[in-house]
């Protein structure tokens, strides 16, 4: 079954895509240079670098809202010079040392403006770097910026994954005041650090792929379909409530640290699962968003690999991503798991999930992320639909529903447990929900229930419902398909997919 | 989550105001309009001519005809509307009862389609 798609998950809509096609076209700022294929891995080490080029002038000047848009126009500028005069020897130092000379410019016109004894801290000359025009090979100063290696003692939280194991490229300054014991990595220090409780979770999500992923604000625009300037003003405002919350670019405090990891695993969760929706050609730009999704969890997996479930959530990422070339039909129609042409399943990422699920389960504190994976991967050993191991799969959605109890799963759990025991036990099963607060009057309870009435052979009954369900879904690929299971009842000779 | 707020107006309602009620209604329309874009909240939205400017589009055999007016004649019509990005429908009733119309005609608050689905 898939992934539960979080009740009140904030959802895109139609009606923005020609303006959002359009932004998305050149307004990413980062021009094709030679070929796209060099375009493409210029804007991957870009995005790499980003996170830790912040991390570097973020643990010197502090000030998180401006060193992100400092940092922003460094990796502009990257993308436009570096195609013509080469990538330089050390990308992060020059990154750093453009970054840091538009923050201090910054600084100094407004000091500039303002009363100059309040700035003359902000203007200490020992905190400006050396002028000049950046070119190849790391400034001095930058090095010293970076130097210090990851720390080699463990976590601070155990049960949320041991020790981190840091990248060896990572700048981590372990040694720094208030920073001792955190074997650091910027990429995951920003990340929970943007997952801060003080914004909601679609900032959450906004700021992630800004400061984490290093895109820019018109590709995050273009991906959730909204102007490129209501984007803007959301990011400001996130970074500002995360800087009125008193928040740090550093360790989360202690007791923090467990609801941070599971927040920043829900926004990496509601990245991949924003793409994952898109349903034909026009949206691909929010389609990469999946990819985005999976590059993240997988650093973060590499930082914490004894950490379950973000090897879960990594591996369900892969098992649902894999089955992405038929999910949809040429034309964006949605096709059911049970239909769906099991030959166009991405082999290489079932097999990648499949493996990390296994070799997880046995070693980490189970957790709702694997249990989710373990279910994908029990679907994708089936060669056939028919071929599913149904009881096995009922029994997770068990342990899933005693962990993570959620209406979400137990509609999935009614559609498992109606192929084990009948569509009267699943309709059993689903029947309490009808008075939850949480799915009361929601498009998949009453998708279920149509599917299980179908089952059970109350074709009026199911028709009814698949008719509700396609007035309450607001998703045009669903109710499109919900409209067609209706027809097909009535008419069986109405084809399956329009 | 997209919603449109559809703003609803009545010349009988509309008429009945006084200069400075309008002027008024005008400032608070305004004052929620640049608290919602600070917010990220604002999508896009715009104001409509009087329905009188209204041409009614009709295609019968292939051919289109044309009538002057609004399509339907009714005591209050759309006069305008905000797309607003939300986190809940909660909020979105909230922005809809701040928008001085719903106060003297009615604002209705409709969630948007979205392009992507989960296969089922």
């Amino acid at each position: 079954m898939d992934p539960p798609r979080p009740a009140g998950q904030p959802a895109t809509a139609a009606g923005q895509s020609a303006t959002a096609a359009g932004q998305s076209a050149g307004g990413d700022g980062r021009p094709a240079a030679a070929g796209p294929a060099a375009a493409a891995s210029l804007d991957e080490l870009l995005r790499g670098l980003a996170p830790r080029v912040l991390g570097a002038v973020l643990r010197r000047y502090g000030d998180f809202d401006r060193t992100e848009d400092a940092v922003q126009e460094a990796l502009l500028a990257a993308a436009l010079q570096w195609p013509g005069e080469g990538v330089p020897r050390n990308p992060h130092g020059w990154l750093v040392t453009v970054a840091t000379r538009r923050l201090t410019d910054q600084w100094r016109s407004e000091a500039a403006r303002r009363d100059r004894e309040a700035n003359a801290a902000a203007l200490d000359p020992a905190t400006r770097p050396a002028a000049g025009t950046p070119s190849a090979g790391a400034p001095a100063a930058d090095a010293a910026l970076t130097g210090s290696g990851p720390s080699a003692t463990g976590g601070p939280d155990a049960a949320a994954g041991g020790a981190p194991a840091g990248l060896a490229s990572s700048a981590g300054s372990a040694s720094s005041a208030g920073w001792a014991g955190w074997a650091v990595d910027d990429t995951l220090t920003l990340l929970l650090l943007c997952c801060h409780e003080a914004l909601s979770p679609a900032s959450q999500v906004a700021l992630t792929l800004r400061a984490v992923a290093g895109l820019t604000t018109a590709q995050i625009a273009s991906a959730f379909l909204v102007p490129e300037a209501t984007m803007t003003r959301r990011i400001t405002r996130a970074k500002r409530s995360i800087a009125e919350a008193g928040a740090r670019f550093g360790p989360p405090p202690d007791g923090d640290y467990g609801a941070r990891m599971q927040a920043a695993l829900h926004t990496l969760y509601l990245i991949f699962n924003e793409g994952y929706t898109a349903t034909s050609g026009d949206e691909l730009h929010r389609a990469e968003l999946t990819g985005e999704a999976i590059r993240l969890t997988r650093q973060v997996h590499r930082l914490l690999p004894a950490d379950g479930e973000v090897a879960g959530l990594l591996a369900l990422m892969l098992l649902t991503e894999a089955r992405r070339p038929a999910r949809t039909t040429a034309d964006g129609a949605l096709v059911p798991l049970a239909e769906q042409d099991r030959s166009r399943w991405d082999r290489a990422q079932l097999r990648e999930g499949i493996d990390l699920i296994t070799a997880t389960l046995p070693r980490a504190l189970i957790g709702p992320y694997q249990l989710q994976a373990a279910i994908a991967a029990v679907h994708a050993e089936a060669a056939r639909a028919e071929d599913t191991d149904w009881p096995q799969i009922v029994a997770l959605y068990q342990l899933l529903e005693r962990r993570a109890p959620n209406p979400m799963v137990t509609l999935s759990q009614a559609v498992a447990v109606a192929e084990v025991r009948g569509p009267r036990a699943g309709l059993e099963l689903i029947a309490p929900l009808a008075r939850d607060d949480r799915i009361a009057g929601h498009h998949r309870l009453t998708a279920v229930r149509a599917h299980l009435l179908e089952l059970a052979g109350d074709t009026a009954a199911a028709h009814a419902a698949y008719q509700l369900a396609s007035q309450q879904t607001t998703s045009r690929p669903e109710q499109r398909y919900l409209r067609g299971r209706a027809a097909r009842l009535v008419d069986p000779q109405h084809p399956q997919r329009p | 989550m997209k919603y449109m707020l559809l703003i609803y107006s009545s010349p009988a309602t509309w008429d009945a105001l006084t200069q400075a009620e309008r002027d008024e209604l005008e400032r608070a329309h305004s004052e929620l309009y640049y608290e919602l874009v600070r917010s990220g909240e604002w999508v896009g939205g715009n104001a409509l001519a009087d329905p009188s400017r209204s041409v009614g589009v009709r295609v019968r055999d292939g051919v289109p005809v044309t009538t002057d007016g609004p399509y339907v004649e009714v005591k209050e019509h759309l006069a305008g509307y905000d797309v607003v990005d939300c986190e809940s429908l909660e909020r979105a009733l909230e922005i809809a009862a701040r928008i001085p119309d719903a106060a003297i005609c009615g604002v209705e608050v409709r969630p948007i389609m979205d392009v992507g689905g989960m296969e089922m």
